[in-house]
């Protein structure tokens, strides 16, 4: 088992025409992802790394069964695409795209709210790398080659800090079941604890790494629901102890607005919510080493 | 992106809030003359700069005639005012705003944010305007009112109604009250604003209701659909480093240490940070060069990044995801040779081709420093740093 996406997920990549989605879509293929085609409107007919291109989400849902998307999209038209996605029928969607408007990013949660929750499409990002289950299937930007199989489910805002995480672990040979991006904007389509709750329930996780960063409520508010409700062991990672109070790092979302949004205290309410904290992001994978057991 | 002072109102009363007479000047002659125009025999002289508690700093004076004008200008024009906003190096003073000063009944403290929490628009309304929000917060809480606007219809006459009522104000202001609320929400969602803050929104003698100072943030990644918006930016007010760095579509800030960081990705870039504190140094700057981290971006990254006379080693951090070691070594060796850096320079590259990379380092004939972990290339650069200082030292000494 894995989260959100497995070897059976069927894929389109809406924006497959541009340079970078059709680099993108070539890596996803050769990792074993089943990508059974893309939308770019007005484009539908052609065909890019062998897959047929459409010009709807829901012609392309129509003809090929498509439940999961990647958006490719430029910035003024991606938070559109993904409520194509949303209303077509797609049931996960991740959104690479950095530099959408946060306005559109609310618009875009409000819209959602229009279908009931079990028909409610699942949305990671924007502003991230994707969600890779190793072995199975890569919804994403992420080099498949540095994640193993395995037992650890990742969450994190940054790309290249949860690929750091993951080499770690593979430097000790330990695999991840799935690793989720959650991206580096304010207004994001799933929250730490959206990912929590789905690696509480699987079967194939054992130990929860969170890789967060300075800004926003999420790691507290998850903090918060891993002391009521995760039996599994968590461990965390907070960037930017360095990062003075009232600048942008970065990712839009990167920036200590208000109380609790610092990394050290973040870092004082995880622990406090019994999550094992790495120091330091040298110590990511040792720290995980060392909560599942095994000898660093 | 922030603005001035003068432009939030300019921008707000076009959505029917309601300000003060005032206008803008360059200098103290203009200002003499603008208050001459406005009319009345008291005004109040207020600093332009990006920053908040002016007031304090010297930044906003009341004047009785257009000598203590002249003499208020005199004083502000061209120095740095220094706030607790501003770091110590503070903020150019290049233009001044004269408005009539007001006689004041009450003051309200208003403010339009993006709520993390429920991620949408949140009103947060206090009795005891002219404090800053934090000071509120700490002193006051049972003061402040919150509200959360529905994004699909926007913000309701009967939520703006509520708020007037909690804030205790009379009867005959609520429909003022719901007017300026209404007004500061649709130029919030209208114009992609991040936050519009009045402090204080003032209640004058004669019942009406003004915004004495305003303060609006857009949201960088909006611009593009903003022109209007994007033509208010003022680089006088930015850090020149920043502002080049973001023309060149690097994300960097300036810090007080003296180790210079090039890094891909905002996260990983905050993490080595993170780490050369740990280390014993003290990170000169944070600096993202992107996922790619092209030749040409490293090249553009070490110019930018040395343009800082406080560095003194420079940590490159590369996790190459999509790109290769190998290139990414290239464009280092590169960039090296062509500025003829004689700091030292310590590289750790990871991901794909790395043993490549670290060969096309070693070839190189340069004196780079490799490391392989993250840590190991923040201690090597806080020793490098060390050593150059111990013999700078020496070397004065001699």
């Amino acid at each position: 088992m894995s989260i959100l996406l497995d070897r059976d997920s069927r894929v389109i990549v809406q924006g497959i025409t541009g340079r970078m989605a059709r680099l993108h879509t070539k890596d996803m293929v050769q990792y074993g992802t089943n990508v059974v085609g893309g939308v770019v409107p007005g484009k539908g007919g052609e065909t890019v790394e062998g897959v047929p291109v459409f010009d709807t989400v829901k012609q392309a849902v129509e003809a090929t069964g498509a439940d999961a998307s990647l958006v490719f999209v430029p910035p003024p038209f991606a938070a559109d695409s993904i409520m194509e996605a949303a209303d077509a029928g797609i049931r996960y969607c991740v959104c690479i795209t950095d530099g959408i408007p946060a306005q559109d990013m609310i618009r875009v949660k409000r819209y959602m709210y229009r279908y009931p929750k079990d028909k409610r499409m699942v949305l990671t990002g924007p502003n991230c790398a994707g969600t890779i289950s190793p072995g199975k299937a890569l919804l994403g930007i992420m080099p498949g080659h540095i994640y193993l199989p395995g037992n650890v489910g990742i969450i994190g805002r940054s790309g290249t800090l949860g690929y750091e995480a993951a080499a770690q672990l593979k430097e000790r040979g330990i695999g991840v079941s799935t690793s989720v991006g959650i991206g580096g904007d304010p207004i994001n389509g799933s929250s730490f604890r959206d990912i929590l709750e789905r690696f509480e329930q699987d079967e194939d996780t054992e130990v929860i790494a969170m890789i967060g960063e300075i800004g926003g409520p999420q790691e507290a508010e998850a903090a918060e629901y891993i002391r009521d409700h995760v039996t599994k062991p968590v461990v965390a990672y907070v960037a930017g102890l360095t990062a003075p109070k009232g600048r942008t790092m970065g990712h839009a979302g990167a920036i200590i607005s208000a109380f609790g949004e610092s990394a050290s205290e973040k870092v004082e309410i995880l622990t406090a919510a019994g999550v094992t904290v790495a120091e330091n992001p040298a110590v990511i994978g040792e720290t995980i080493a060392r909560v599942m057991g095994k000898a660093a | 992106m922030d603005i001035h002072e003068y432009q939030a109102k300019e921008l707000l009363s076009k959505f029917g809030v309601e300000t003060p007479s005032g206008a803008l000047a360059y200098s103290p002659e203009q200002a003499a003359y603008r208050a001459r125009e406005l009319g009345g025999d008291k005004w109040i002289v207020k600093a332009q700069v990006h920053a908040g508690g002016r007031g304090k700093a010297g930044g906003v004076k009341l004047c009785n005639s257009e000598s203590e004008i002249h003499a208020a200008c005199d004083d502000m024009f061209g120095r740095k005012l220094v706030t607790h906003q501003t770091g110590p190096e503070g903020k150019g003073i290049y233009r001044v705003y004269v408005e009539s000063a007001v006689p004041i009944d009450r003051e309200i403290y208003l403010g339009f944010v993006l709520d993390r929490s429920s991620q949408r628009v949140m009103i947060v309304a206090s009795s005891e305007g002219g404090m800053e929000i934090e000071e509120i917060s700490a002193e006051r809480p049972d003061s402040i009112v919150r509200s959360i606007v529905e994004p699909a219809v926007g913000l309701q006459e009967f939520q703006a109604r509520e708020i007037a009522f909690k804030l205790g104000l009379e009867p005959k202001l609520t429909q003022h009250m719901v007017r300026t609320l209404q007004g500061c929400y649709a130029a919030f969602s209208e114009l992609d604003a991040t936050m519009v803050e009045i402090n204080p929104l003032v209640i004058t003698g004669d019942d009406r209701v003004l915004a004495l100072d305003a303060k609006m943030s857009f949201d960088d990644n909006a611009l593009f659909r903003r022109p209007q918006i994007a033509e208010l930016r003022d680089k006088s007010q930015e850090d020149p480093r920043e502002s080049r760095a973001a023309d060149r579509g690097l994300s960097y800030v300036g810090l007080d240490g003296n180790i210079g960081c090039i890094v891909n990705g905002a996260g990983l870039a905050m993490a080595t940070m993170d780490t050369i504190k740990l280390a014993g140094g003290e990170p000169a700057n944070f600096l993202d060069i992107g996922g790619g981290a092209s030749p040409e971006r490293v090249a553009k990254a070490f110019r930018l990044v040395l343009s800082d006379d406080n560095v003194q080693a420079v940590l490159v951090n590369i996790f190459a995801g999509i790109n290769r070691c190998d290139w990414v070594a290239e464009g280092v060796v590169q960039a090296l040779r062509e500025l003829e850096i004689d700091l030292p320079v310590i590289v750790r590259l990871a991901g794909t081709n790395v043993e490549e990379g670290q060969k096309i380092l070693a070839k190189s004939g340069l004196p780079i420093i490799r490391a392989t972990t993250l840590m190991e290339a923040a201690e090597r650069a806080v020793g490098a740093w060390r050593n150059d200082l111990t013999q700078n030292t020496k070397m004065r000494a001699v």
